[in-house]
């Protein structure tokens, strides 16, 4: 047996009488790249939050391959700490220093790495929070809507970014995200939570990177949309056409 | 001042009432040049210091208990509270019979003074540290004394230090209530003896040098902050 991914297996997680996650499986594999969509209140955060120890499931098994590392919808970079100070949070081992320094030249801050936090910008204390998370060489990076609080033209740059340290250190990805096109840009498989379960899911094949104007990417869009509850204007779609775009609906 | 100085000339204040600058002048210089000035200044410095020192630890050591434990909060935290309500003033007589006239009880007034706004004050700051920070630092791997050190303790930082300022200011208080009893030495016992001869100038001279004193050790705690606390916008010079 080689490397494992993620496994998960009959989830459940409930917050009083309220039921998040209902007997969910899920499967990623090693280096894959997964992105987790769902209308708010789904649970696709908590199931982030389950697969990252912060919360105890209520039934249910799961594997998760260590080290994982988290990046937040906010950096939550500790302001009393410099960048590198806080990309090194909590390593152990030698060079310490010298590691928090590589991470930040990986995304690009390393001229950032004695600024105090709340002095970066958007896309900078995000990017230390990628390089607080990949510089624990994870297996497992859990993405939280990383990219929702930053501009426009910063979130492709980000997106870039993503794609390009996880060729180079292939970790698992789950990327939660709201964001249709960020899903369909940069996953292998975009799945979508509804109802604490895995509703759907579809294979994006096409090669990296990709074209948000090409036919196919148009294609898997509108129906991930559809499965999002949201309808496009042309929502009609043939049956040739669902086989097309490799849809599984568990 | 000039008209305080032309009253006095004119002998429209009285100078048993209120003496004239220049007389307050005239007592501090003779005051320093004898040397009696600095015997009693070292003296207040001292008690305030050891009183602080004892009573800020106090401060700080319950409120990381109450802070960072169920039990404290349960336990010690409504004790600290019950003694706050305490007019700690008005604790002087039993302090006497409990600790003699020597310098015990008047370091015992200024440490139970100052114990209280730190406490207070760290104690909310303790409180109030962003959750999820803390949940970030769990997942990056921190243990629970780690998590104390990096997060909540540079997190409470800057209220405390708030409290450390006004502890400050309750221990010179406290230091001039202590020093007008029983004292044979210490700038409050300087402006006890001065009313008993109507020196009018010395008890002046006294008084200024409480407000200075006050605002010199206020000073110190805000350079403490502006260096422990630099990474705060407010600290940081716009062209960063």
């Amino acid at each position: 047996m080689s490397q494992v991914g993620v496994s998960v297996r009959g989830l459940s997680l409930s917050f009083g009488s309220a039921e998040v996650l209902r007997d969910l499986d899920l499967d990623i594999a090693p280096g894959e790249f997964v992105a987790l969509l769902g209308r708010s209140g789904s649970g696709k955060t908590t199931l982030l939050r389950v697969l990252a120890g912060l919360e105890e499931p209520s039934r249910g098994t799961m594997h998760v391959p260590q080290p994982r590392a988290v990046v937040f919808q906010e950096p939550r970079l500790l302001p009393w700490k410099v960048v590198w100070e806080n990309v090194a949070l909590g390593l152990r081992g030698p060079d310490v220093r010298q590691r928090a320094f590589a991470a930040l030249c990986e995304v690009q801050l390393e001229r950032r790495a004695q600024a105090w936090p709340l002095t970066l910008s958007g896309g900078e204390a995000q990017r230390a929070g990628l390089a607080r998370a990949l510089v624990r060489e994870p297996k497992v990076l859990l993405l939280d809507e990383p990219f929702a609080s930053v501009d426009a033209l910063t979130r492709l740059r980000m997106h870039d970014l993503v794609v390009e340290l996880w060729r180079l250190h292939e970790p698992s990805i789950l990327l939660v995200t709201h964001d249709v096109d960020e899903a369909l840009l940069l996953a292998d498989r975009a799945v979508v939570l509804e109802d604490g379960r895995i509703a759907a899911q579809i294979h994006v094949a096409a090669r990296r990177p990709r074209d948000p104007t090409a036919a196919a990417f148009v294609m898997q869009r509108r129906e991930l949309l559809a499965l999002l509850g949201v309808q496009t204007g042309s929502a009609q779609r043939s049956t040739s056409e669902k086989v097309a775009v490799s849809l599984e609906i568990s | 001042m000039l008209v305080w100085q032309l009253g006095s000339m004119m002998g429209w204040i009285p100078s048993t009432k209120l003496a004239p600058p220049s007389a307050v002048l005239g007592a501090f210089w003779t005051l320093t040049v004898s040397g009696d000035l600095l015997r009693h200044l070292t003296v207040s410095l001292t008690r305030v210091s050891i009183g602080l020192f004892i009573g800020v630890a106090i401060g700080v050591q319950f409120a990381l208990i109450v802070g960072l434990s169920r039990i404290g909060d349960d336990v010690v935290d409504p004790m600290m509270q019950m003694l706050r309500t305490l007019p700690y003033l008005g604790l002087t007589p039993l302090l006497i019979l409990w600790f003699g006239i020597g310098e015990s009880p008047k370091i015992a007034l200024v440490a139970f003074a100052s114990a209280f706004p730190v406490y207070m004050t760290l104690l909310g700051g303790i409180r109030s540290v962003d959750p999820k920070l803390i949940e970030a630092a769990r997942v990056f791997g921190l243990g629970r004394w780690e998590t104390i050190r990096h997060v909540i303790l540079p997190g409470s930082l800057a209220p405390a230090l708030v409290g450390l300022r006004y502890s400050l200011g309750a221990a010179w208080l406290s230091l001039v209530v202590g020093e007008q009893i029983n004292a044979d030495r210490g700038i409050g016992y300087l402006i006890m003896d001065a009313r008993d001869f109507l020196r009018t100038d010395i008890i002046i001279v006294g008084l200024l040098i409480y407000a200075i004193l006050g605002l010199a050790t206020d000073a110190i705690v805000r350079g403490v902050e502006r260096y422990a606390l630099a990474w705060r916008p407010s600290m940081l010079r716009p062209s960063r």
